[in-house]
């Protein structure tokens, strides 16, 4: 039943293309906007910095549709069929999936555009998928969350900055560490506090989702 | 000792209407709401005049740790109470729950800036500015924002039943999230505040334990007052929806 409402979301997404290509070209815009306006970063730090926040913004523009997008109707149908754990749980994996596709992108060109500086290769992938994950549980909920508000953009970069900032926060300090070639030991009991991150805001989106969705 | 006060109050100066309502009401109180008024005229007089230890950086302001920390504590207690309440909303659907929670927001939201200025002052005075890039800092303000985020998203939603079920569902989301960031985070880091990244904790400072005897009746009585302001909200918030109702 999982398997089945992932395949309908990733079959949705690929109906209409618009939306997977202009998360795609935003990526690709930014980046090279980016580009145009500081040409080379050497300094690892502002590095980091930018393509954490240029990642952050893409995956709000990505994320804030999943609930949106659905009609009122096609809700309805939902609700009759799928139990609510099984529709949050396939949205959450489903937008996993596409954010690590998109921040993989968006790190190749960021690398190719305007530098590459990581020397612990493996320790930054491993901070994507941990920050890619991340991002897709916290942003699917709170869209949930704003969904119910007549879902503007607005409420739902309200709604998630406060959760998303210290988020970030330790994002940025562990995969400084990895593009600095820090040994893998230092970086572990931050990507631990990322992953605990992941559990707890999964675990409550899968507690509390249900009362969210009985209208 | 307050009703004798106040038993001498109302016989020397006679009784008139307002007095003796006065006076009925105040003896009148609930023990833990007189234990309220005690402690925090206690935390007051008291604070500003025992000895305390006299330590370089802080001095006399270390008699901040009364006030700035106490409300703290208050402020946890009513963002608990809130989240039980919104806990029990979602059990229930019992609208006076969703009144409870709301409103102990509201308060623990005071109280909560209440604790930033008075934290602010502080650093000023020790730290040497009124902001420093701290995790506690951050954190705080962080919650913060959380909850004014949950008044606006209370404000989005129309509807009373809907707001009530996605306000309890984004209560219990961020007071979690808030205990992980404020819990967990700043341990990982250096802080300026005792207690982390290699700091000794405030008992540290307190070697006599002159402190201790203001500072927990300073706590307890602190938060009872929130609790009563909370209760006197609650109540006011009762009656307005039902004259809304009529």
């Amino acid at each position: 039943m999982l398997l089945f409402l992932i395949y309908k979301e990733i079959k949705l997404e690929l109906r209409n293309k618009y939306a997977l290509g202009g998360i795609f070209l935003y990526v690709i815009a930014t980046v090279y906007t980016s580009y145009l306006s500081f040409k080379n970063i050497i300094h690892p730090a502002t590095w980091n910095a930018l393509f954490w926040i240029i990642l952050l913004f893409a995956s709000i523009n990505a994320i804030s549709k999943s609930f949106i997008q659905d009609s009122q109707g096609r809700q309805l149908y939902h609700y009759t069929l799928f139990k609510p754990q099984q529709v949050i749980l396939s949205k959450i994996i489903y937008n996993a999936v596409l954010m690590v596709f998109i921040s993989l992108l968006c790190f190749i060109f960021y690398a190719a555009f305007i530098n590459y500086l990581v020397q612990n290769l493996y320790m930054f992938l491993l901070v994507l998928l941990a920050g890619s994950i991340g991002f897709s549980s916290i942003l699917t909920m709170v869209s949930a969350i704003a969904s119910k508000t007549q879902g503007n953009f607005s409420m739902m970069a309200i709604l998630s900055f406060p959760m998303l900032i210290p988020f970030l926060i330790t994002l940025i300090k562990v995969s400084k560490l990895a593009v600095d070639g820090i040994d893998n030991s230092v970086c572990y009991p931050y990507l631990w506090v990322l992953i605990l991150i992941n559990i707890i805001v999964i675990g409550l989106s899968y507690i509390l989702f249900p009362y969210l969705w009985q209208d | 000792m307050l009703s004798a006060c106040l038993i001498y109050y109302f016989l020397t100066f006679g009784k008139t209407k307002e007095q003796e309502v006065f006076y009925i009401k105040m003896t009148h109180l609930k023990w833990w709401k007189i234990a309220a008024i005690i402690l925090v005229l206690y935390a007051i007089i008291a604070g500003f005049l025992l000895p305390v230890p006299a330590l370089p950086i802080l001095h006399e302001s270390i008699r901040n740790l009364y006030f700035h920390v106490t409300m703290w504590f208050a402020m946890i207690t009513m963002l608990a109470i809130s989240v039980v309440y919104g806990i029990k909303y979602l059990r229930s659907n019992n609208h006076d729950h969703d009144i409870i929670s709301s409103e102990a927001i509201n308060v623990g939201i005071v109280l909560g800036l209440l604790g930033v200025s008075t934290g602010s002052l502080w650093a000023n005075n020790t730290w040497g500015a009124w902001w420093v890039n701290d995790p506690k800092l951050n954190g705080s303000a962080i919650s913060l924002l959380f909850y004014f985020a949950y008044l606006i998203l209370r404000s989005a939603l129309p509807d009373e039943d809907k707001k009530a079920r996605v306000s309890a569902i984004y209560n219990i989301f961020a007071f979690t999230m808030m205990l992980l960031f404020i819990g967990v985070l700043p341990r990982m880091t250096d802080s300026l505040h005792p207690g982390n990244g290699g700091n000794p904790g405030f008992g540290g400072y307190d070697l006599d334990g002159t402190m201790k005897i203001v500072f927990y009746p300073a706590i307890i009585g602190w938060t009872l007052t929130a609790l009563w302001i909370l209760t006197l909200r609650v109540e006011y918030k009762r009656l307005y929806e039902k004259i809304q109702n009529l």
